[in-house]
C-alpha cells in the first residue's frame, strides 16, 4: 500500500528523488526501480516529472512515458481520495465480479480506472485478490467489503464511502 | 565465413552463417511478404506476416527474425501459414480505419499490397473503428493513427539510424498507441530533428508529408481529412 505522503513538502519529494538517483548513479538501467520510488513518493507519475527523470537518467523521454504507460503498476493519474479495486478474478467473476464493476461504474459515473472530477473517488479492477472465499468482493482503501449480492454489495461500498468522507479518515 | 545448407520449399539452398531465413530466400528469388521488416534496421518479428514453417518446430516462426541452421526445412507456401497471414492481415484491417479510397498512400501502401497479394477481399472480424487522434502538429509532417499498424518501423529508424528516439509506443494491445516524446503533440517534441525518415519508413499513410510531392508519400488535403475526422457519427 502507498503511504499517504500528504505531509511531505515539494522539495521533500524532490531530495528524496534525487537520492534514489544518486544511489542508481544516474544508470539508465535503473527506470524501472527509479519509477517505483517516484511513483510510491508523489502517488502517481506525472508528465513533467517523468521528462525530468528522462533527462537525468538520459533516456529518450518517449521511452519513459512508454515503460510508464506500458505497465498496470503505473499511474498516470493521480488517484482520488477513496479508491476501490473491485476484484475481476475467476471466482469473483462466477459471483459476478464484472457486473459488479458494471453497478459501480453506474453509480459513480466513471468508468474503471478512473477518477471522479472532484478527486473524490477512483475506481480500478485487479485480477485476483486471494480471498476467493468471500467473492465477489470490492476493497474500498484497506477494507475488504463482500456481500451476498452484487446490489447489496454496492450499497455498502457507498455507505462505506460516505462514512469515510464523513469522518474526513484518508486511508 | 560457413556456408550453412538448407531446404526451402524443397529446394536445395546455401545460406551464409547468421543469415535469417528471410534473407535466404529472397536470395533465392524465394518471395515471403512482410510488414514490419525494414531492410537496414534490427527485425522486430512483430507482424507475422512472414511467418513460415520448419519442420521440427511446433510452431511457425517468424522468417526475418529466425537465423538459419544446418539442415533446416523451411516452407514458405503451405496453406496453414497462408491462412495464418491472412489472418493477421485480416485482424489488422479489423483494429484500426483503413479506408483505402481515402489514404494518401492508396497504391502505394504495403498493408494493402499484402491484403491484395493474400486475396482478402474482406475480412471476418469485428470492426473495432476506434476513434483514433490525427496530429498534424508538426510544421512539415503529420501522423494518423487510424492508420497505424503498429510496426513500430518508425520507433525503429528514429532511434537506430537517426539516433533520436522520438517515438515510442504508448500502453499495450489494442490500445497502443505510437507516441512523441511525453505523448506530447509532434510538433512540440524537443527531440524530433524533422528528418523525415519515419515518414519515409512508414508502411503505410499513417506518417505522411503535408503538401508536398516530392516524397513519393502522395499529398493530402488536411482540410477535408480534418472535417472528416471531426463529423458526427449518425
Amino acid at each position: 500500500m502507498i503511504p499517504h505522503q500528504d505531509y511531505k513538502t515539494e522539495a521533500d519529494r524532490h531530495d528524496a528523488m534525487e537520492q534514489i538517483l544518486r544511489q542508481h548513479r544516474h544508470s539508465p538501467d535503473a527506470l524501472i526501480e527509479v519509477l517505483h520510488f517516484a511513483q510510491e513518493n508523489y502517488g502517481y507519475l506525472p508528465r513533467e516529472l517523468l521528462g525530468r527523470l528522462a533527462e537525468q537518467l538520459k533516456l529518450p523521454p518517449s521511452l519513459v512515458y512508454g515503460v510508464a504507460s506500458f505497465y498496470h503498476g503505473f499511474r498516470l493519474e493521480p488517484r482520488g481520495r477513496h479508491h476501490c479495486t473491485v476484484c475481476t478474478g475467476t471466482s469473483c467473476h462466477i459471483k459476478g465480479g464484472t457486473a459488479l464493476l458494471a453497478e459501480l461504474e453506474r453509480r459513480f459515473g466513471i468508468s474503471c480506472g478512473e477518477t471522479a472530477p472532484d478527486g473524490s473517488f477512483s475506481l480500478d479492477s485487479v485480477r485476483c485478490l486471494g480471498v476467493c472465499d468471500l467473492a465477489p468482493l470490492a476493497v474500498l482503501d484497506d477494507d475488504i467489503i463482500s456481500a451476498e449480492t452484487i446490489d447489496a454489495l454496492a450499497d455498502k461500498v457507498c455507505q462505506c464511502l460516505a462514512e469515510k468522507s464523513s469522518t474526513g479518515k484518508s486511508p | 565465413m560457413p556456408r550453412l545448407s538448407l531446404t526451402i520449399n524443397g529446394r536445395a539452398v546455401k545460406a551464409r552463417q547468421g543469415e535469417t531465413i528471410l534473407g535466404a530466400a529472397r536470395e533465392r528469388g524465394i518471395f515471403i511478404p512482410t510488414l514490419c521488416n525494414l531492410d537496414g534496421l534490427k527485425p522486430l518479428g512483430g507482424c507475422r506476416i512472414c511467418l513460415v514453417e520448419v519442420r521440427g518446430h511446433p510452431r511457425p516462426v517468424p522468417a526475418c527474425a529466425t537465423k538459419v541452421e544446418e539442415g533446416m526445412v523451411v516452407t514458405t507456401d503451405s496453406e496453414r501459414v497462408v491462412s495464418m497471414r491472412r489472418m493477421v492481415v485480416e485482424l489488422l484491417l479489423a483494429e484500426r480505419n483503413h479506408q483505402c479510397p481515402v489514404c494518401v498512400m492508396n497504391n502505394n501502401c504495403e498493408l494493402q499490397a499484402v491484403a491484395r497479394l493474400l486475396g482478402i477481399d474482406h475480412v471476418r472480424y469485428d470492426f473495432i473503428a476506434p476513434r483514433a487522434v490525427l496530429d498534424i502538429s508538426h510544421e512539415r509532417f503529420g501522423i494518423d493513427h487510424n492508420r497505424c499498424i503498429l510496426c513500430r518501423r518508425c520507433v525503429r529508424v528514429c532511434d537506430e539510424i537517426e539516433g533520436a528516439h522520438t517515438w515510442d509506443v504508448n500502453g499495450r494491445g489494442a490500445a497502443s498507441r505510437i507516441i512523441s516524446d511525453l505523448a506530447e503533440p509532434w510538433g512540440l517534441s524537443g527531440t524530433c530533428t524533422d528528418c523525415g525518415k519515419c515518414v519515409q519508413a512508414c508502411p503505410t499513410g499513417a506518417l505522411f508529408a503535408k503538401g508536398t510531392e516530392t516524397t513519393g508519400k502522395g499529398t493530402i488535403c488536411l482540410e477535408k481529412l480534418v472535417a472528416w475526422r471531426q463529423r458526427r457519427e449518425p
